[in-house]
């Protein structure tokens, strides 16, 4: 007899809401007429955002492994993380509204006829809301879900639309095409991977839940060579998302390709989903096991680091080194998973917030700076940048030293808490390589930073266009949390370590 | 709210009200900003003047919660060690900023922000050496690295990005380490007596000996690289050659000294077991620095690469008198660093004004200044006179003392340090000769002499060279008593004089 399932509706409905505004847009693009649609998409995706974030405050003291059946834990972990994803989206939204990042008409070739007529025309694509939200409710059922079933669907429906978003830059679309495909291909690769070891974990342990597996590996009943290549395999899938070496070369070429506002989404926002997802299942299911991982991914979170660090030295354009800088930063948030503690998971919460305000700022101004053809992201061609609009470069500046770490910037306070952490748990190892790395990666943030103040610009030297409201807006919001965040951490460092605990 | 946190306050708050005054301004900003800054010097009068000399521990305590989750405060308090080295930041301020009139000019920015920075640099050195609590003195002593680059990199001169860029890494990385070893301790806290930061408390930790070396070694290389000590000292003469003389003066004057004055407050405090281990290989660097130094400094023919070198020179008296582990040692290197801030002061300024007319730096080119600008000459003379510590002028004093208190514990480290001191009569002695006697080079005789507000700047600076140096007892009142605390704590006394043997 098939009994109905007992869902808490309060507790999904967060997620809810945010398909729904999916939904109604969808709906908007087929009903409404051309001209209203942007503003309708914006609003829409907005509201949805808020009113998502406004129940999800209401509920934000409820503890319950049965919201949805046994797949979605609701706790303080989950609370955390689905926030601040939120309140992320909400600026990355901002930024995806702004003018002219996205193509006209996607289905046109570039260079045919049909592109020219179809920018003549001045159309503009806006389903990239819809798109937009669809990943955001993925990224919040990722952070959530309690077994591998529903962690793979919260995956593939946080990486569909982040594959469409990607080929649907405005400029140079062929690239961005090429990054879309590559990073489609590699991501299919990197879910079958997971996939492949969930399999296997569901053979070692006779359950899909992570309680189960965590249960079976208490009582050692299965197979260890399962366990260790569900574990192995599991993680592939999980670092390719969050861009861990040696699964992180789609990151540069798509950070480059997708448009601005989109790669900035997902730097932010993707890093949070897929590394909240990596803690609750080491921290819950993995957690007795740890002699067997942790030296794995110890060795993997080093080389992460170093080469993030390393190659972001020799780059030329501004997104490929945000990029690397991106892969340095996976390598140090992995050593909150290897502390396997409640401060590693208290700091990583707060370094998730952190690198996420960082990072939309950084790209929100890499979306300012224009030639006539549209985005520059040239690297020689943003020297002196500092004399002609100094505060914009200033905030570039702000962002570059938080994520390499200076005092009194948020990126200080994060590096501090995850290394004292990993510190607490006896991996010295691991400190003292990101104590190395971090001065690596400052000497390429600090040369940006010299390319902006330090040298005098040339005569094919780019503008900086005035930001729209909107992106005052990000830009100003993503200062004031890295500053206050750096002056005052304990704001947010009360609130992740009140929220730092995972349900069994 | 403590006289200390006003004092840390009143430069910051100078700098903002600079802002104030419209940016074309310049000749109202400057003089803003130097009756600004001696208005801090005022406050750290009175602060001097309410000193307990008698008292031991920190005075003018304060402390708030400031980031609870890792038992962070905002603690400040001063000692006769802080207190000196802030006087000194206090005096040289408003001297440099009169002293540096015209360097603003010709910046990469605005004059208003060179002034801007300057403050906002005094604060940091103030709350730096008032910092009680690790994680605020690690906090500052890396963030006042930012305002010294934008000075460096922004109004020096020649390859000033290049220099700037090395000087920031060197410190950073020495500073990431130092990040680590107070991570570490922090831990070690949390297992022992709860998380907390406050140097007091971690004192009287009990760590094993290989954790305690590792530390002790996160702290001192991050103050080697400060001070700078033998082989951490290349990034010197390029900010040195680079800088203008006003942030030269701050620079090696007083910023280089937080790395000296870490060592005492830290490394012998909370590790006095690896302080031990460690000693015999710091006095060997600490030589290596007196005789290397001394000796580059003869062959320099630039004159601010001249002054960086005597200055490696000198810190590495002062490290041998820090680790000499004698309360005369550590009191002469206390006084030494205010001693050396003054002299080094002295010498950059006027060297900074020699080279301002001349247009050149080059050590030849100033031929004959003796008999075509005497004030100007004699200044650099008598400065020059500190610098190899002749009897009379104040740094005599604090070399004695170090080269006495080093005496009693390691002879021959002693006797090698002494050298130094002729090695350093060869150095300046040589300058003096090439550059201010013998005929005049050509290009030199319309060079004008001092003007009044040069004279006024340079002549409190000279004054206290002299009188400090007949009459050091004051400032040694308030240092003895911290150097014997830091010894007690430390767990050291003094040998005693093992007479006729």
């Amino acid at each position: 007899m098939f009994t109905s399932p007992i869902l808490d509706y309060s507790l999904l409905a967060p997620i809810l809401i945010i398909l729904a505004g999916a939904l109604i847009g969808v709906g908007v693009e087929a009903f409404a007429r051309k001209e209203q649609r942007a503003p309708l998409q914006l609003g829409i995706a907005l509201v949805s955002v808020v009113a998502s974030f406004v129940q999800l405050l209401r509920v934000r003291n409820v503890r319950s492994l049965k919201a949805a059946i046994d797949s979605v834990a609701f706790d303080g972990a989950t609370v955390f993380m689905q926030g601040s994803i939120l309140v992320l989206a909400f600026f990355a939204l901002l930024l995806i509204a702004d003018r002219g990042n996205f193509v006209a008409q996607a289905s046109a070739i570039p260079g045919s006829q049909d592109e020219h007529s179809s920018i003549a025309e001045g159309k503009s694509q806006t389903e990239v809301f819809p798109l937009t939200l669809f990943a955001i409710s993925g990224m919040m059922l990722f952070a959530a879900a309690t077994d591998l079933i529903t962690l793979f669907v919260a995956l593939e429906v946080l990486s569909l639309p982040l594959y469409l978003m990607a080929g649907l830059s405005r400029r140079r679309r062929l690239l961005s095409q090429e990054a879309a495909l590559k990073y489609f291909l590699l991501g299919a690769y990197s879910s079958a991977f997971f996939l492949f070891g969930g399999a296997f974990l569901y053979g070692y342990s006779g359950s899909l839940s992570l309680t189960g597996i965590a249960t079976a590996i208490d009582v050692n009943s299965g197979n260890d060579v399962f366990l260790l290549i569900g574990i192995v395999f599991l993680m592939v899938g999980l670092l390719f998302k969050i861009g861990a070496v040696p699964f992180h070369s789609w990151t540069p070429d798509v950070y480059q390709g997708a448009p601005t506002p989109i790669t900035g989404f997902m730097a932010a926002c993707t890093k949070i989903a897929a590394l909240g997802a990596m803690l609750r299942i080491f921290y819950v299911a993995l957690s007795a096991d740890v002699v067997m991982w942790r030296p794995i991914v110890t060795v993997i979170s080093i080389i992460t680091m170093l080469v993030g660090a390393i190659a972001a030295l020799s780059q030329r354009d501004v997104k490929r080194t945000l990029a690397f800088s991106s892969i340095a930063h996976a390598g140090f948030l992995l050593t909150g998973i290897i502390a396997l503690n409640q401060s590693g998971l208290k700091a990583s919460l707060f370094y998730l917030v952190a690198y996420g305000f960082a990072t939309i700022g950084a790209f929100a101004v890499v979306t300012l700076v224009r030639d006539s053809a549209g985005e520059v992201s040239d690297m020689n061609r943003w020297v002196g940048l500092g004399k002609k609009s100094p505060l914009i470069a200033g905030a570039f500046c702000l962002f570059l030293l938080s994520f390499g770490g200076i005092p009194l910037t948020s990126g200080f306070i994060a590096k501090f808490s995850i290394f004292t952490a990993a510190y607490e748990s006896g991996n010295t190892t691991v400190v003292v390589f990101g104590v190395l790395t971090s001065a690596i990666a400052l000497f390429f943030y600090l040369r940006v930073i010299v390319m902006l103040f330090f040298t005098e610009p040339k005569s094919d030297a780019v503008t900086v266009s005035v930001p729209s409201l909107k992106v005052k807006l990000v830009l100003a919001a993503s200062v004031i949390v890295t500053i206050v965040l750096g002056v005052y951490p304990s704001l947010l460092l009360n609130s992740a370590q009140s929220f730092a605990s995972f349900l069994r | 709210m403590s006289l200390v946190t006003v004092l840390e306050l009143t430069p910051l708050i100078s700098a903002v009200l600079l802002y104030a005054i419209p940016k074309g301004n310049t000749k109202l900003i400057k003089q803003a900003a130097i009756a600004l800054s001696v208005v801090a010097l005022g406050i750290s009068g009175l602060i001097a003047y309410r000193f307990d000399t008698n008292a031991t521990g920190m005075q003018f305590v304060e402390s708030h919660n400031w980031i609870s989750n890792f038992g962070i405060k905002y603690a400040v308090g001063i000692d006769g060690l802080a207190l000196v080295l802030i006087l000194l930041t206090t005096i040289l301020t408003p001297i440099v900023l009169l002293a540096g009139w015209n360097e603003a000019e010709g910046g990469r920015w605005s004059v208003r922000t060179f002034y801007v920075l300057m403050l906002i640099l005094e604060s940091s050195m103030i709350a730096v050496f008032a910092a009680t609590d690790v994680f605020l003195f690690y906090v500052i002593f890396e963030a006042m690295l930012i305002p010294v680059y934008l000075l460096i990199g922004g109004y020096g001169r020649g390859e000033r990005a290049a220099a700037a860029m090395k000087f920031l890494l060197y410190s950073l990385l020495g500073g990431l380490l130092m990040l680590a070893a107070v991570i570490g301790i922090y831990i070690i806290s949390t297992n022992q007596i709860g998380g907390t930061f406050e140097t007091a408390k971690l004192a009287t930790l009990h760590i094993d000996s290989l954790t305690e070396n590792c530390l002790f070694l996160g702290f001192f290389i991050a103050f080697a690289i400060k001070a700078p000590l033998w082989p951490f000292h290349t990034w010197l003469p390029g900010a040195a050659k680079s800088a203008t003389p006003a942030t030269s003066v701050l620079l090696l004057g007083v910023l280089d000294k937080v790395g000296t004055y870490g060592m005492i407050r830290f490394c012998i405090t909370l590790f006095p077991h690896a302080t031990k281990t460690f000693t015999p290989l710091i006095i060997v660097l600490s030589i290596i620095s007196i005789l290397y130094g001394a000796f580059l400094a003869i062959g320099q023919r630039d004159i601010n690469g001249l002054i960086a070198f005597t200055s490696i020179s000198h810190f590495g008296f002062i490290v041998l008198g820090i680790f000499s582990m004698t309360s005369q040692g550590l009191s002469g290197a206390t006084l030494y660093m205010v001693n050396h801030g003054f002299s080094t002061a002295a010498l950059f300024l006027v060297a900074g004004w020699m080279v301002a007319r001349r247009n050149s730096s080059q050590i030849e080119d100033f031929g004959g200044l003796q008999r075509i600008t005497p004030v100007m000459a004699w200044s650099f003379f008598i400065a020059g006179m500190s610098a190899l510590a002749l009897p009379g002028i104040s740094s005599f004093v604090s070399e004695f003392l170090v080269l006495v208190g080093t005496f009693t514990r390691y002879p021959v480290a002693a006797i090698f340090g002494t050298t130094g001191i002729v090695l350093a009569a060869l150095y300046v002695l040589i300058t003096v000769q090439r550059s201010l006697h013998g005929p005049a080079a050509p290009g030199n005789e319309g060079i004008s002499d001092l003007n009044l507000r040069e004279k006024i700047a340079i002549a409190p600076v000279i004054a206290l060279l002299v009188i400090m140096g007949f009459f050091p007892k004051p400032v040694l009142d308030w240092i003895n008593p911290s150097s014997t605390a830091t010894m007690q704590a430390a767990g050291y006394s003094d040998p005693l004089p093992k007479a006729g043997k």
